[in-house]
């Protein structure tokens, strides 16, 4: 292993302690709803980030089968959390003033700042794009103890509950980027491509951009969800009819999520972001917020198949 | 027999459709996609765990949350409304569309504001409908839905078309590992090189700012 990887290997056994404490917390909360299946969940999650790596793979493919298993019989539930007390937030935003923007900010900058450093110097070659995340949490982190003169414990407290808010959803991106990779090896893409080579005349670069920005909305507009529609087109699509005839995949990528996330904005399937705030907000038209975002999604598609025609290919 | 490939595409299009447990639904997927494809149970196990094993990075993410929880309790929510109550000559026009660049901001910065629920509801619906009211007096029913529909949109532009801007978001990341992994696939040599997450992120930044512009 070079330095990077070392760095990185660091980086992940820390992301799996923070798994393994969210199953601490539901371990030790006497309250708990299905505490044992929440418990082995998060500590299957931190055994593969600690030690996958360094063991036969097969291992850790079982234990995603059991986390598959243990979401699918919906096994695993949020324990109780030490909220902030509203009043003692109020008082310490009501001191700290807009001072309680510099970490956030930092989080930001300094993975910037550190990508930056890493690609341009090369004594810090270790401090890849991905390490320079790490970093910046760290440092961020030490930031916001020291600028609020938090107890150490909070990193801990507050770091399982945001965790444990966000739930089993936060490995969907690696698992559906893993499922792209997948696909590809089974060739997947190549009959996705062979179908669609129908529809895209060679050498149309236009064509090729708005069909895959399309078809992300689209599949984005069925499923209800930009992620998975992101693995599946881009393998499909993206590669071979945009990457493959020499298009830039950062524009490419960068512009499909987002080419997605129009879908998202025309769907009821997003149900967390259309239709549950409604009622949340006591519209008597429940697509009232699909009503409004409609124009503007059509209008935002077509600029990014002009964003994607005019910079992908330069 | 090509066609039956597309299997894995059909369970992830018909799970999501259906709401069915997501992890379970891509899990599914990827071993129906080894099996069709002539796979060992062991060499699916296999390909499973060292796939999931080098797309770690797109869960980086969590190393961000210990210090943004830190942040929420010290009282970042709290000043980013008073922020926006502090705005003077409200209109509800105004209102909305200041709510979606701080929305933005706060977005390609990885701040949770807490969309909805804790941000929309308590403080952007109840100030862009008074701007009305105190304007034209009384508003009736659809006057009010279309203000409030235009307030939750608002979250939602800023949320969508900004998250990518953070290095560390999981979009952001997602975009790295899929094209890393998939063109690696394809023989490309030190894809690293060129895709990583500064690189996606800087390229989301256009359409952050105009999603902003459209937004107006």
């Amino acid at each position: 292993m070079n330095a990077s990887q070392v760095v990185a290997e660091v980086f992940y056994s820390l992301i799996g302690i923070v798994f393994a404490l969210v199953g601490v917390k539901a371990l030790r909360d006497p309250k708990a709803e299905k505490k044992i299946t929440t418990a082995v969940f998060w500590f299957l999650l931190a055994f593969t980030f600690i030690l996958g790596n360094h063991l036969p793979k097969w291992i850790t493919g079982l234990c995603i089968i059991g986390i598959a298993v243990i979401t699918a019989i919906n096994g695993v539930k949020q324990s109780a959390n030490d909220v902030p007390d509203p009043k003692k937030v109020r008082a310490s935003a009501d001191k700290l003033g807009y001072k309680v923007f510099i970490p956030a900010l930092c989080l930001a900058l300094v993975a910037v700042v550190a990508a930056t450093l890493g690609g341009s110097v090369p004594a810090l070659s270790w401090l890849t794009a991905n390490n320079a995340i790490g970093v910046s949490g760290l440092v961020a982190l030490l930031v916001a103890l020291c600028l609020f003169k938090a107890p150490p414990k909070y990193t801990v407290i507050d770091g399982t509950r945001l965790m444990d808010n966000v739930g089993p959803v936060g490995i969907l991106p690696q698992l559906l980027s893993a499922l792209g990779a997948l696909f590809t090896a089974a060739g997947v893409g190549t009959v996705i491509a062979n179908g669609v080579s129908a529809i895209i005349p060679e050498n149309s670069r236009l064509i090729a951009c708005a069909v895959y920005c399309i078809a992300m909305a689209l599949f984005t507009i069925i499923m209800g969800n930009g992620f998975a529609a992101f693995s599946v087109i881009t393998v499909g699509i993206g590669v071979p009819f945009l990457i493959m005839q020499g298009a830039n995949p950062v524009v490419v990528g960068a512009l499909g999520l987002t080419a997605g996330y129009c879908g998202t904005l025309c769907t009821p399937m997003a149900a967390n972001f259309n239709i549950m705030p409604a009622a949340l907000l006591e519209v008597k038209n429940k697509y009232a917020i699909i009503k409004s975002q409609i124009p503007v999604a059509c209008v935002m598609l077509v600029i990014h198949i002009a964003l994607m025609y005019f910079f992908a290919f330069r | 027999m090509d066609a039956l490939k597309l299997i894995g595409v059909l369970i992830v299009v018909i799970g999501f459709a259906i709401k069915f447990d997501t992890i379970a639904t891509v899990v599914i997927a990827g071993v129906a996609t080894g099996l069709v494809a002539g796979m060992t149970p062991m060499e699916i196990l296999d390909t499973l765990g060292s796939s999931f094993i080098s797309n770690r990075t797109a869960t980086l993410f969590v190393l961000t949350l210990p210090c943004i929880g830190i942040c929420e309790r010290y009282g970042l929510k709290e000043k980013a409304i008073d922020f926006i109550r502090s705005i003077k000559n409200a209109t509800t026009g105004r209102v909305i569309l200041i709510y979606q660049v701080i929305r933005t901001l706060a977005a390609a910065f990885s701040v949770r504001l807490g969309g909805h629920p804790q941000f929309v509801r308590p403080v952007v619906v109840p100030m862009a409908e008074g701007a009305a009211i105190a304007k034209y007096g009384e508003i009736d029913e659809e006057t009010s839905d279309t203000i409030r529909g235009a307030s939750a949109a608002a979250e939602n532009y800023g949320n969508f078309f900004a998250q990518n801007c953070f290095m560390g978001a999981s979009g952001t990341l997602l975009i790295v590992n899929t094209l890393v992994s998939t063109l690696a696939e394809h023989g490309f040599e030190n894809v690293e090189a060129t895709v990583n997450p500064l690189s996606i992120a800087t390229w989301s930044i256009p359409i952050a700012v105009i999603s902003v512009l459209v937004g107006v």
